[in-house]
């Protein structure tokens, strides 16, 4: 592997200072006290139609200032998903634009048809409750394929049968032919092999960021102001734009430090409204801060799935065939669209296609009345490793074989090119997964406790269990990856860096620090890095998303630095002709040939700014249109204590070890880990969203019924990694971000399974489905 | 901000019982942890509050009459009864329970009395004071009452105490508690920050050989509408050795209970919970009792 | 309802503010006393990023009425530096631990954690876990936040005890 000096240190995080001093500003502290605030009218029905709205009451309560409702905003349909826009409009690339600013067609329970702005408030939530809405209703319709039967009215306009996509990738034909097959069915039912049917589901997870979604606009020089807690400005500024039919480089978003996105803060929800109002009362600040409760039903959660599965294995453990099929519930709004499904199924091809002959994916993307969906971390990989390992668990149970020697056997192996994909650029380029199979078996003492665990009777069982996982790296070659970084000299000769890339917490600016320091040939101290975007002033990147930035980014970044290096290199060889050999930067200082310092970085620095013949404050654009992928892979292995009785799962021990190509910074990429593995736990054994069928409501939208697992539900966390270099990282570097949050629920649906022998399907495991699982399999 | 109408501190108990007659729309708010809840969801705007949060001097802490009766100031925080020295001494599964609503800094804002007061049937505190029998005293401007815990609840979040009464004290008996060991039992869905799926009491008192349950009271949050004995399963089990007690409790616990069926948990899981907590609390109630179980 | 005067002490130093009773202790910090460490997640008591200590005790003062707060003492993460700017052992053992992502719990963890420092006492690494068990992290798994606050209460203050286990 390639040595690096910045690279590879785990280098304490640059913002940690600024947040356990509480001076990292996030957007509400920023936000100038007293300003006006919104609020936001929900529909009280999950289907139909606003007939007429009343607000005359509403306006009468002191200390309103507006009342607006869905008849008084402009007919502007825009898209909200955290995509990046395309030059081509007739690719059919661009997302569907479904929203309005307000909306009389009602498609969810909760949907958003006026607003109120008021000095504060209480008088904001006392003009709600005045407000008259007369309806027209719809029957809801929740369940997704219930929904593609089609509803009397569509959900939305243009897609009759409430089906916003269907894709199917298959072996061909004349494969199939070869093998006699004249179907994929016909290998998955050849009787020359086990088979093997199931159905699983996931349920709709929530990201839960401790931060809720808030901005605040307000009008400064003829434009918009927007700051907001949001993984994407740039996108933002696009979609305000969009939405209120002005031109984009007339607004400004500003974004500083977030409090958590996970995925939420990767859809535009509500800046445009909020820009939009602040225009209507004169352009004075307005801020728009979601309860809590609007944050669980009134931003996008991981969308449900139901998936129908099966495989057909030789006695030699070799996976002969598999087909899966995947519905996914978009709920009323498009958002992220089929993306989500698709790297359901996805993912479900790459984790164990290696001995396979014959596959089969399907996937429909449907609309229902269910609350607004989206991207959430690993954008719908989770749910297809999920279904996959179920499988894979089964049949190692059933045949009688040892779990891990079976997934490795037909385990995603290096040099695996993704046929399906365009110009076959999802690949895989390293071999860690089973180095980290090795190691997580050793920590869990895997072979022992299988033998331990074996034949138990009684209440109380344990059981261990593992799961492996894949994710691709950013969003290439489905959508467009571009970033750009810059990196400005400062008279000490220290340097500026401005991403257009975010930090949400993930540790990203200490890592571009690493990255931009590696390539200049500096300190990683020796750069300042801007936290905050401001579209005005970063250069363009779309955003925190896809586990993209490190890779993506980091390119950007790296080419910023090298061409800095270059440039001070440049001004050396000016200010010093006669310098012998080429000219090195390094130890803060500019050598020759011959090993002799001519001066330090700081003095060249002040020749840059002031020399009086000829200034050149030196300034580096790094830029990256990124069109390859890279595959991270990794598994989890999970040793617990199942009490039958209870319905209770008690995680004794659980381990995490990845492949995440080259580690910029160990430390940081533990911390993404851990987190990753307590996001898995939750939604393994406790966090899903529930929806009342009949009319669409949301159940549990508080931190109280909604159950992340608080400091006593997660137990010590191991994560390790197995350092791999992939060439098509910046520095050998893959995802991260999103990866651990993939392996752990499965991981601990095997070792339920090895500890009762029953089989769960649905995700999450929570104690009343555990209940009936074990009541259903008679051990209550 | 909270949507609240009008905040009165009172200055004594007197002063907060005269401010509840005279406003026919007011409210007591104590450690705030339910009624701003409420203030804020909309189902208390506009309240008119008088507050008991500073009466400390009259309604604070856990203290041993000259009778033996564990008296609790209606205002001592959750975590306070905890650490209470008498309160450990005497009524040990009440500390316990106290030391399971929410998380840390709830428990040193939400209170004893309130607990009781907003008659939630999953209140963590509920049915342990049901099983040690406690005695609630309330007052108004019309004087003083004893109200015994078994005929508060009148329903889901009722009870027989009027908008204008104060709790002012809650007594456990001397009785109540010599000889007699417990526990509770809260069954939620993660380790903190938790509502209870289902609450269970069980306080026992063994044989001098430890062998047979001598008396027992077992009751239960979340089993009704409001917390509740299961008075049929106690007599079935009083005199019973303590293993048999235990193989018996559950079954005749679930009888005695009528759980609902609800999107938090299904009937039949919370029966389960019944069926299993009561043996296991009987369980270890027995065995912090000295039997060999 | 009329405005009222806040008179307590803010960090160490006396304050008087005028404050709407309607307002929680945490509007109060935040939008009148520009205390924007204290965070608000969720105001109904169930997230723990708002907490501060009142009287040394960790409270959510969102659930808290200014109201209740005259003569009280309270301290926010903002009054933690000592005066020549060393961070409190228990800041550090935060930014050592990389027990920081998004940051937005932090200022309220290491609130209930300073009050643990600041017992005397010695906690295993469950009793940590239940002390801070009314905080929610969604970002760091809670691993290395445990981490920081056994190294700050049980080694920095020369505790090292029982409460220690082995690693």
């Amino acid at each position: 592997m390639e040595s690096y000096k910045e690279v590879g240190r785990s280098v304490k995080r640059v913002d940690a200072y600024d947040k356990v001093t509480g001076r990292a500003m996030f957007t509400d502290d920023l936000c100038p006290k007293p300003c006006l605030v919104a609020k936001i009218l929900h529909s009280t029905i999950g289907n139909g139609r606003v007939v007429s709205i009343d607000t005359d009451e509403a306006k009468k309560v002191p200390g309103v200032v507006g009342v607006f409702t869905c008849f008084d905003v402009p007919d502007f349909a825009y898209p909200v998903a955290g995509h990046p826009w395309y030059a081509d409009s007739a690719a059919a690339k661009r997302d569907i634009a479904d929203r309005r600013l307000l909306d009389d067609r009602v498609r969810i329970y909760g949907d958003n048809i006026a607003a109120v702005v008021a000095e504060d408030n209480v008088a904001a939530e006392r003009a709600l409750r005045l407000i008259h809405v007369e309806y027209e209703e719809y029957p809801v319709v929740y369940d997704a394929r219930e929904s593609m039967k089609g509803t009397e009215v569509p959900v939305q306009e243009g897609k009759p049968d409430n089906v916003v996509a269907h894709t199917l990738a298959v072996t061909p034909k004349e494969k199939l032919g070869e093998m006699g097959y004249e179907s994929v069915e016909d290998a998955l039912l050849d009787p020359k092999y086990h088979h093997f049917a199931i159905k699983t589901f996931t349920g709709e997870q929530s990201q839960a960021h401790i931060e809720v979604c808030v901005s605040y606009c307000y009008e400064e020089g003829g434009k918009i102001v927007c700051v907001s807690s949001t993984q994407i400005p740039h996108i933002c500024r696009r979609i305000i734009g969009q939405a209120l039919g002005i031109p984009w480089g007339s607004v400004r978003v500003i974004k500083p430090y977030i409090g958590g996105g996970f995925g939420t803060k990767q859809d535009i929800h509500f800046e445009p409204l909020n820009a939009w109002l602040c225009h209507q009362v004169g352009g004075r600040c307005v801020k728009l801060e979601l309860s809590r409760e609007e944050c669980f039903w009134d931003t996008s959660g991981r969308q449900p799935k139901n998936f129908e599965v099966e495989a057909s294995v030789g006695d030699d453990m070799r996976l002969h065939a598999r087909s899966i099929k995947g519905w996914s519930n978009t709920g009323g709004y498009i958002h992220h669209g089929h993306a989500l499904v698709l790297n359901s199924v996805n993912s479900f091809r790459w984790l164990y296609h290696t001995c396979e002959d014959a596959v089969r994916c399907e996937a429909w993307t449907i609309h229902t009345n269910g609350p607004h969906t989206g991207a959430m971390r690993a954008y719908g990989v989770p749910e297809g490793v999920w279904t996959a390992e179920c499988l894979m668990g089964d049949i190692a149970h059933d045949m009688g074989w040892d779990g891990v020697e079976f997934r490795l056997k037909n385990a995603i192996a290096p040099g695996y090119v993704d046929e399906f994909s365009p110009s076959n650029t999802i690949s895989y380029r390293t071999d860690g997964l089973r180095a980290c199979v090795e190691r997580g078996k050793e920590i869990i003492d895997w072979d022992n406790k299988r033998r331990e665990y074996a034949n138990q009777a009684g209440p109380i069982r344990h059981g261990v269990g593992v799961a492996f996982m894949v994710y691709k790296t950013a969003v290439a070659p489905f959508a467009l990856e571009t970033s750009n970084a810059q990196i400005t000299l400062n008279q000490d000769g220290t340097f500026q860096l401005q991403m257009g890339a975010t930090e949400i917490g993930q540790g990203a600016d200490t890592v571009f620090c690493q990255m931009a320091a590696e390539a200049i040939g500096v300190d990683t101290e020796d750069i300042h890095i801007v936290s905050f975007q401001d579209t005005d002033v970063a250069p363009y990147d779309p955003g925190a998303y896809a586990s993209r930035q490190t890779f993506v980014s980091g390119t950007a970044c790296k080419d910023a630095g090298t061409k800095m290096r270059k440039r001070i290199l440049e001004l050396a060889e000016r200010l010093y002709p006669d310098a012998q050999g080429e000219l090195d930067l390094r130890n803060h200082a500019i050598y020759d040939g011959g090993d002799n310092r001519l001066c330090g970085l700081a003095d060249l620095a002040l020749e840059a700014y002031y020399n009086i013949h000829k200034t050149d404050q030196l300034s580096t654009r790094g830029q990256a249109t990124v069109h390859q992928n890279a595959i991270a892979t990794g598994c989890t292995f999970c040793d617990l204590t199942v009490d039958i009785p209870l319905g209770q799962v008690t995680i004794d021990k659980i381990v995490s070890i990845q492949d995440d190509g080259r580690l910029i910074n160990p430390k940081l990429v533990e911390q993404q880990i851990h987190g990753g593995m307590a996001q898995g736990i939750g939604f393994g054994l406790s966090e899903e969203l529930l929806v009342d069928p009949k009319s669409g409501r949301v159940r549990n939208a508080t931190l109280l019924d909604y159950k992340i697992p608080t400091m006593m539900d997660v137990p010590d966390l191991i994560a390790e990694n197995v350092e791999t270099q992939d060439p098509m990282g910046p520095y050998g570097n893959k995802a991260v971000g999103e990866t651990p949050i993939i392996s752990p629920a499965p991981a601990i649906r095997d070792a339920i399974l090895n500890a009762t022998g029953v089989k769960f399907y649905e995700m999450p495991m929570t104690p009343q489905r555990l209940f009936e699982g074990f009541k259903r399999e008679g051990l209550i | 901000m909270y949507d609240i109408e009008s905040l009165y501190e009172a200055t004594s108990v007197e002063d907060a019982c005269r401010a509840l007659a005279e406003d026919p729309q007011s409210m007591v708010i104590a450690g705030g942890t339910d009624v701003l809840v409420k203030c804020r969801e909309g189902k208390f705007a506009g309240a008119h509050l008088v507050s008991i949060h500073g009466l400390n001097d009259e309604l604070d802490g856990v203290s041993l009459a000259a009778d033996g009766t564990v008296e609790i100031g209606p205002i001592t925080w959750f975590n306070h009864v905890t650490t209470s020295p008498v309160a450990q001494s005497t009524v040990q599964t009440l500390c316990d329970a106290c030391d399971t609503p929410g998380g840390p800094q709830l428990r040193v804002s939400g209170t004893v009395g309130g607990n009781i007061c907003n008659a939630a049937t999953s209140a963590d505190t509920a049915s342990t004071l049901y099983a040690y029998g406690a005695l609630l005293d309330v007052r108004s401007v019309r004087g003083m009452r004893t109200i015994p815990i078994e005929e508060w609840y009148t329903g889901p979040g009722r009870s027989v105490r009027e908008r204008d009464e104060v709790l002012v004290k809650i007594r456990i008996p001397r009785d109540h508690y010599e000889g007699w060991t417990g526990h509770y039992f809260k069954y939620g869905k993660r380790r903190a920050l938790e509502i209870a799926t289902m609450g269970c009491c069980c306080l026992v008192k063994l044989s001098d050989d430890k062998k047979c349950i001598d008396d027992i009271r077992l009751a239960f949050g979340v089993a009704a509408p409001t917390p509740i004995r299961a008075r049929n399963a106690e007599d079935a089990v009083r005199g019973l050795a303590v293993e048999e007690a235990v193989e018996k409790i559950g079954k005749l616990a679930q009888q005695d209970t009528n759980p609902r069926d609800s999107w938090r948990a299904s009937k039949e899981f919370r029966l389960q919970l019944i069926k299993e907590m009561s043996k296991r609390s009987l369980t270890y109630a027995a065995r912090k009792g000295g039997a060999d179980i | 309802m009329d405005m009222r005067i806040l008179s307590c002490t803010l960090n160490g130093k006396p304050v008087q503010v005028g404050y709407d009773p309607r307002e929680s202790l945490l509007d109060t910090l935040r939008d009148r006393l520009h205390m924007t460490s204290v965070k608000r997640g969720c105001e109904v008591g169930e997230c723990g990023a708002c907490t501060v200590l009142i009287d040394g005790v960790a409270t959510d003062s969102c659930l808290y009425l200014t109201d209740w707060a005259q003569g009280k003492e309270i301290l926010t993460v903002e009054g933690l530096q000592a005066a020549d700017g060393t961070l409190d052992p228990m800041q550090q053992a935060f930014v050592d631990e990389f027990a920081v992502q998004c940051g937005f719990c932090i200022p309220g963890i290491i609130m209930s954690a300073v009050e643990m420092e600041r017992s005397g006492k010695t906690y295993t690494r469950d009793e940590i876990r239940k002390q801070l068990s009314g905080h929610l992290c969604r970002c760091t798994g809670y691993q290395n936040i445990v981490d920081a606050v056994e190294k700050a209460v049980n080694v920095l203050d020369g505790k090292v005890g029982q409460g220690v286990e082995e690693k």
